[in-house]
């Protein structure tokens, strides 16, 4: 066991592999594992994000969806309404109608009425003249007691 | 196992395991004109198997989903990340890749141990080499190699981010601090001492703890070794040479097992203090 040479050696060697490890080994293994835990936190951090992102898009339309509803239900009761009123409208007219339609009637038949009352008045006082011409045997002249024919045919 | 015949004593064994391959017989304790070819051999190869591999890795990484090999890489680069984040707070490009491969180098310096300890010497016999040490943390060049290295950058930085008179004044100052000028002078010198034995401990106990700790283990398996190394094949003819087999076979299992500990922790408390003595040499006190 002595000192020799080989201590130099190996000093050399030593200075060598620590230069060796230090340019081409160190740097680009810990730069990829740095790179690599980088990488990690941004997706770990995207994947937050995209949580984030999703609730929200969550809540969104859920508001959306609620909104619909209000608008849909205001919607049917605006149509009910309307039906409503239509139906109210409808009502109202029809019974305007029917009324007009009756009293329309009423009237034709009321002028039917005095028009039959009235033919058949002529028809009285006609009788009536002839009835009395008879009697009397001679002919009356119906010009000449139209006013009397008149009177009786009114008073019948 | 070598053959039972012309098999070797106990101590011849054990001494040519722990002979190095080196281009010559060495003199002394300290002898630069020698080199160990094998600590060097397995190295260069072991630094390349972790460079190339880790490179490799590092091309093809994406910060898609990773593939098992990068996820290892990656948990591997993430643990030693966390180890210096912990210590050291400054900021320093060099200070975790140095914690990288101080660890997954030493780590399989040490994980050597863990091959069968003939295995790579008897083929490096068949191929005409008589000497291989197979563990380069079982050489102390190699673990000095690093720990002074480590000892270069925690002067370096000490001097970078005190500046050099900062360090001086660290290394004087204190402890021993006195409002007394003249005493201060006394006290000057003590500290200095003190501060240096604490300065130079850093580097030799850093060497001495690995290169101590792998090369007991590497003794204990060559120790369990020779439970079968007289009596080689030859011993499967007796009850002894059975009971030898059966003994290193468990022995060595259960060690090779409590060494998986050994290894890495070791490799982890180099990792460990280079960070932390780095952290300190960048702290203002």
């Amino acid at each position: 066991m002595n000192i020799n040479l080989t201590l130099i050696v190996q000093m050399l060697v030593f200075i060598i592999l620590i230069w060796f490890t230090m340019k081409f080994v160190w740097p680009i293994i810990l730069g990829a594992m740095e790179e690599r835990s980088k990488k990690i936190a941004q997706g770990l951090a995207a994947a937050e994000q995209g949580e984030q992102a999703l609730a929200q898009a969550r809540e969104r339309a859920e508001a959306i969806v609620r909104e619909a509803r209000d608008r849909a239900s205001q919607i049917i009761d605006n149509a009910q309404h309307r039906a409503n009123d239509l139906v109210e409208q409808a009502k109202g007219t029809a019974s305007t109608e029917g009324q007009r339609l009756v009293a329309a009637a009423q009237q034709q038949i009321e002028l039917e009425a005095s028009r039959a009352r009235e033919s058949l008045r002529r028809e009285v006082a006609q009788i009536a003249v002839q009835a009395a011409s008879k009697l009397l045997q001679r002919e009356i002249d119906p010009k000449a007691h139209a006013d009397l024919i008149s009177k009786l045919a009114t008073q019948i | 196992m070598a053959a039972a015949e012309n098999a070797p004593s106990a101590g011849e064994y054990i001494l040519h395991h722990l002979t190095f391959l080196s281009n010559k017989t060495p003199h002394g304790i300290v002898d630069f004109s020698v080199i160990n070819l094998d600590s060097v051999f397995f190295a260069v190869l072991l630094a390349a198997a972790f460079g190339g591999s880790f490179y490799l890795a590092a091309r093809t990484a994406t910060a898609g989903v990773p593939g098992k090999f990068q996820n290892f890489v990656e948990l591997v680069v993430e643990f030693v990340d966390n180890q210096v984040k912990d210590t050291f707070h400054g900021s320093s490009k060099v200070i975790a890749p140095l914690a990288l491969t101080i660890f997954c180098w030493v780590f399989l310096f040490n994980a050597m141990d863990l091959l069968p300890v003939d295995l790579l010497p008897a083929l490096a016999h068949g191929a005409g080499i008589e000497h291989l040490k197979v563990v380069p943390t079982t050489d102390l060049n190699v673990t000095f190699g690093m720990s002074l290295t480590v000892f270069i950058l925690i002067i370096y930085y000490s001097i970078k981010m005190k500046g050099l008179g900062g360090f001086i004044r660290e290394l004087t100052l204190q402890p021993f601090t006195s409002k007394n000028v003249a005493v201060q002078a006394i006290l000057v010198p003590i500290n200095l001492l003190l501060e240096l034995v604490t300065l130079f401990a850093r580097p030799v106990s850093l060497a001495l703890r690995l290169f101590g700790n792998l090369y007991a283990g590497e003794m204990i398996f060559l120790l369990l070794a020779l439970l079968t190394l007289s009596s080689g094949f030859g011993g499967l003819a007796t009850v002894g040479g059975w009971l030898g087999l059966i003994a290193q076979g468990v022995l060595g299992l259960a060690w090779a097992i409590f060494h998986i500990l050994v290894i890495t922790l070791q490799a982890f408390i180099f990792m460990v203090l280079t960070v932390v003595y780095l952290a300190m040499a960048n702290e203002h006190h």
